[in-house]
């Protein structure tokens, strides 16, 4: 069970590696939107930092809806989704390690970069901690329930703004939570509700969606 | 082995063919035959499960390949009409990733072997996409010398893009599977002779609604 996963997840990575132009494409996407916000609206330090946990979670959400539309359709065009429909080893399986390579090439270094993007927001120490955390946690749920949006939509003209339609209302609470742990913090209430909260968005992401991506997927295919 | 009853397929608001029913058993060979747009490719993707059937049902050994999906899989090997070859990768990683994903992982000699003897011993190393369409072909069908303990090939245009030597390598291979005790499904444009001692013949066209 565990080896199908590693290999998908291995050969998943190896494709990453081999068109590297589109894992920077999200990257840079990401970090223009959150470094044009303080060009925009000014030298405020305070208003900087009340908005920079909005600004990094929604430019992470958005870099996250623009590139999973890609998470199975180079696959669907050559014919391999096929092929993982006909395997012994379950579908289920198949999709988790996609996904996971998929977190791994565009999610983490979501997480990496954001503590130096929180640099040019003037956020403190420990700010930044619970804003990486945020995303750590934020981003793996993102990437799951976006999984399905690109199975639903999978072969569809236009299915960029749909899977926008389909996906965006699950993702708002992830939104909510994760911007607001640093907001709580800054209040001194604590981000340990808001982090809870993200985890448990998290681990009903991760049992739910491999099946609903599986499902979606046999649909798609017919 | 596989039994087909009374088979029909919808294709948007056509209906493409409707009281199809065969059975096949280990060492026989069903040529699917048809005018392009006759419904093969429908009726093969049936066949493997990816596609459900507008009405009738298909057993293997007995029992619906719905009811049991994974060994049924585990049974059958598909080659579609896409290669499912991947441009950023070798052939040798081609082939080894497409059977680890299949769930039939296989050593780096055994895929070497299988390259070698479908004639790309001299561009192994080679990313896909400077490969001929008829060398991605090939490394598509080199599953196939490693599938000879499956009992069931559903085989799409398999001689499509392939040379004289190609069409020959792949006819022969096909006749030692049957002769093993395997079964075929294939469509195909050319004629090709294959040996074998139970050839059987469907043209979807008779099944066509009037």
């Amino acid at each position: 069970m565990l080896k199908i996963l590693i290999a998908v997840v291995r050969r998943d990575l190896l494709l990453a590696w081999r068109r590297r132009a589109d894992v920077f494409t999200t990257l840079a996407f990401f970090i223009i939107v959150a470094s044009l916000f303080p060009l925009g609206v000014g030298p405020e330090p305070n208003l900087l930092r009340t908005m920079a946990p909005g600004v990094l979670w929604v430019s992470a959400l958005l870099a996250t809806l623009l590139s999973v539309t890609r998470l199975f359709a180079a696959d669907y065009a050559d014919g391999t989704l096929e092929q993982m429909l006909l395997s012994t080893e379950p579908l289920t399986l198949i999709v988790l390690g996609k996904v996971t390579a998929y977190w791994l090439v565009t999610g983490l270094p979501l997480v990496l970069l954001a503590p130096l993007l929180g640099v040019q927001f003037d956020l403190p120490q420990g700010a930044i901690g619970v804003l990486s955390l945020s995303l750590a946690l934020g981003t793996p749920a993102l990437s799951l329930l976006g999984g399905i949006g690109a199975a639903l939509t999978l072969g569809l003209r236009g299915g960029g703004v749909l899977l926008a339609l389909l996906i965006l209302p699950l993702y708002v609470p992830i939104l909510i939570f994760g911007a607001g742990a640093v907001g709580a913090d800054a209040a001194g209430l604590g981000a340990g509700a808001h982090l809870l909260l993200l985890a448990a968005c998290f681990l009903s992401a991760l049992a739910v969606s491999p099946w609903a991506t599986a499902a979606a997927l046999r649909i798609s295919m017919e | 082995m596989l039994e087909v009853d009374q088979l029909a397929c919808m294709r948007g608001d056509a209906l493409l063919f409707r009281g199809l029913s065969f059975r096949l058993e280990g060492g026989a060979l069903l040529h699917v035959a048809g005018r392009n747009g006759a419904g093969k490719t429908s009726l093969l993707r049936m066949l493997c499960g990816l596609m459900i059937p507008e009405a009738g049902e298909i057993r293997w050994r007995g029992t619906p390949i719905r009811a049991q999906r994974e060994e049924y899989n585990g049974e059958l090997l598909y080659l579609g009409h896409a290669n499912a070859v991947k441009d950023e990768f070798s052939a040798l990683e081609n082939l080894r990733v497409a059977c680890a994903v299949a769930g039939r992982a296989v050593s780096e000699t055994q895929a070497l072997a299988a390259l070698e003897a479908i004639g790309l011993a001299h561009r192994i190393d080679l990313d896909a996409k400077h490969l001929s369409q008829g060398q991605r072909r090939r490394v598509a069908l080199a599953r196939l010398l490693l599938a000879q303990a499956i009992p069931l090939w559903i085989l799409d245009e398999p001689f499509t893009a392939l040379d004289a030597p190609a069409v020959a390598l792949l006819a022969r291979t096909l006749e030692a599977h049957l002769a093993g005790g395997g079964a075929v499904i294939y469509t195909t444009h050319q004629d090709v002779l294959i040996a074998s001692t139970s050839l059987e013949r469907i043209d979807i066209g008779e099944f066509a609604p009037c």
